[in-house]
């Protein structure tokens, strides 16, 4: 489904703060899998996450999605293929609009945006179940603008919005980092739930390794812009959490001193 | 206040009203305080001054429209395109266009309609001749109300919407926002070119200053209806922005009336808006001090209760 080459990006390159972020990564996703990718502050995750959505043109190497070569694609044009969810709750829904409002957008995605009525009645029914099954109670609050909501609420409608129609991949940037512990839960819950029932292709980046282990179905890890591991199927299931660090420091050549990670 | 005062400053206020929804469009739609307004509206004045002393008043209106779009269009390209920060992107087309405008104004920096044909003197004889100062423009206005209230649930009309709120989320949703702002500055201009349009005809002369501080008017009506009338809900949003328009002309005729000489305006006008948008400040600074204040007695009391 996604197959990405060689791919490389430096950030202010020539000058002294030059940051060699992504260095020629390779990484091929089948149809339906889902990975979590972890590694420690300024590993590249966030990095090769925005390159495959598009908001940084990368220096070197190919994106190619479903077929399609992306690579230089703005980003809006991908977004049709692309369904994301940001760290910052505040970044995936519009605040001064009703929750039906943003659901509507979202569900217009890779439609003619003309003047076409914005909301239908047929398409309230629909918003109406699909928010029921997040169990938040939001099917009655279709007419409340999004500032309204909490940081959880606002995360789980994000990922509603980004799946309503079916994407051909899923991004999720540390998506539950903001919230705290048991809105953190929930939300990665309803990502399992949403991912599994339309067999998603996603790719999560998440700073807790229980996490990262525990959901989806392969796991890699960043340090340095490349990718030092890559685990799927049996070697996974038997991992721990401890393991992992010891792998970690083998394969990078340091102590993995990131606390957040290690706490998380 | 005679009475004709009266309906004098409400008729001007609804003219007003139309290019403060521009406002409206650029300044909360799209978060962008867009300058091009100032030279827009002469811009819509002159192209229809023009056209009235050609005998084609109807027509200048539309004209009008068309120039105020391409106005705003400048300006978004400015700042999609060649990423210039959208006030100074403003202030570019704003200074340009002064020229521009003087070439419209066939290097005149004022035309006079007296004697000439306009919107409000083409129904002579008609039985709403002695009502076409108001219900023109009324019309219009109503016109302009529906219009934007039924576009702006429309698809596009909503990720218009959603630019000035997340700009990131519109991309997100598959929609360049690049076309979103081309589209929403062309139609803010479109609006205070229209009213502009009007104003001239109405006053019956097309002057190259009379767009000077426009923006701020605007402002000012958009912030003083959303004060008074609140933003729960679209329709109520718009007309907040009309009845905030037409109670800013009320205030400045009123101010006039009890002797405020007419070359304050501007000044006025300023202080009202920077009272306005500070607000959220001012309130904050209030709310602070009354805790201080409390925590103070508060602390008073205590050390009272220790020496007696």
């Amino acid at each position: 489904m996604l197959e990405i080459r060689s791919l490389s990006k430096t950030f202010s390159m020539g000058s002294i703060n030059e940051k060699l972020a992504v260095d020629e990564v390779d990484l091929t996703l089948e149809a339906g899998e889902f990975v979590t990718v972890i590694g420690g502050n300024g590993a590249g995750k966030s990095t090769l996450l925005n390159c495959i959505a598009g908001v940084y043109e990368p220096d070197k190497g190919s994106i190619v999605l479903d077929g399609m070569d992306i690579t230089y694609w703005p980003e809006y044009k991908r977004s049709q293929y692309i369904g994301r969810v940001f760290q910052d709750p505040l970044k995936g829904t519009a605040f001064d609009m009703t929750i039906e409002e943003n659901l509507a957008m979202a569900y217009a995605k890779g439609k003619p945006h003309g003047l076409q009525w914005g909301i239908r009645k047929a398409d309230l029914a629909l918003f109406r179940e699909h928010l029921a099954r997040l169990g938040l109670g939001l099917e009655n609050r279709m007419k409340q603008k999004v500032g309204l909501l909490s940081g959880g609420q606002r995360q789980a409608l994000t990922l509603l919005m980004a799946t309503i129609v079916k994407p051909k991949l899923l991004l999720l940037d540390e998506h539950t980092a903001a919230l705290d512990p048991s809105a953190a839960r929930q939300v990665l819950y309803l990502t399992k739930e949403l991912v599994e029932q339309h067999q998603l292709c996603t790719l999560m980046v998440t700073h807790n390794m229980k996490a990262a282990l525990e959901y989806g179905t392969r796991t890699i890890m960043m340090h340095d812009g490349r990718i030092i591991l890559d685990i799927s199927g049996e070697e996974r299931r038997k991992m721990t959490v401890d393991k992992l660090i010891e792998l970690f420091g083998r394969r990078s050549g340091q102590e993995l001193d990131n606390d957040r990670l290690l706490l998380g | 206040m005679s009475l004709l005062a009266l309906q004098g400053s409400l008729e001007l206020g609804i003219i007003y009203a139309i290019m403060a929804l521009g406002v409206f469009i650029s300044f909360r739609t799209l978060n962008m305080p867009d300058l091009t307004v100032d030279s827009s509206f002469t811009l819509g004045a002159a192209v229809s001054a023009m056209l009235c002393t050609m005998g084609h008043p109807f027509l200048a209106l539309p004209a009008a429209m068309v120039a105020g779009w391409l106005a705003g269009n400048v300006t978004a390209l400015l700042y999609t395109k060649l990423k210039i920060q959208p006030l100074l992107a403003g202030i570019l087309v704003m200074l340009g266009l002064y020229s521009i405008n003087l070439r419209v104004m066939a290097n005149r920096a004022n035309i006079p309609l007296l004697n000439q044909p306009t919107v409000f003197n083409s129904l002579q004889g008609t039985p709403v001749e002695a009502q076409t100062h108001w219900l023109l423009p009324l019309v219009l206005l109503l016109a302009v109300i529906l219009l934007l209230y039924l576009f702006l649930q429309t698809r596009f009309g909503l990720v218009l919407r959603a630019t000035g709120d997340n700009d990131q989320m519109v991309r997100a949703v598959g929609v360049n926002t690049n076309i979103t702002i081309l589209f929403g500055l062309g139609l803010a201009n479109t609006l205070v070119a229209l009213s502009g349009a009007m104003i001239a005809q109405y006053q019956s002369f097309a002057d190259i200053s009379m767009g000077v501080g426009m923006v701020i008017i605007g402002l000012a009506s958009v912030i003083i209806g959303e004060v008074l009338f609140g933003t729960s809900s679209l329709l109520r949003r718009l007309l907040a922005v009309v009845l905030g328009a037409m109670l800013y002309r009320l205030v400045i005729a009123i101010a006039l009336h009890l002797g405020m000489p007419p070359t304050d305006l501007k000044l006025v006008s300023a202080i009202i808006v920077t009272i306005a948008l500070s607000s959220p400040v001012i309130k904050e600074g209030l709310m602070s001090r009354q805790k201080r204040s409390r925590s103070y007695a508060h602390k008073e009391v205590k050390d009272n209760a220790g020496n007696p």
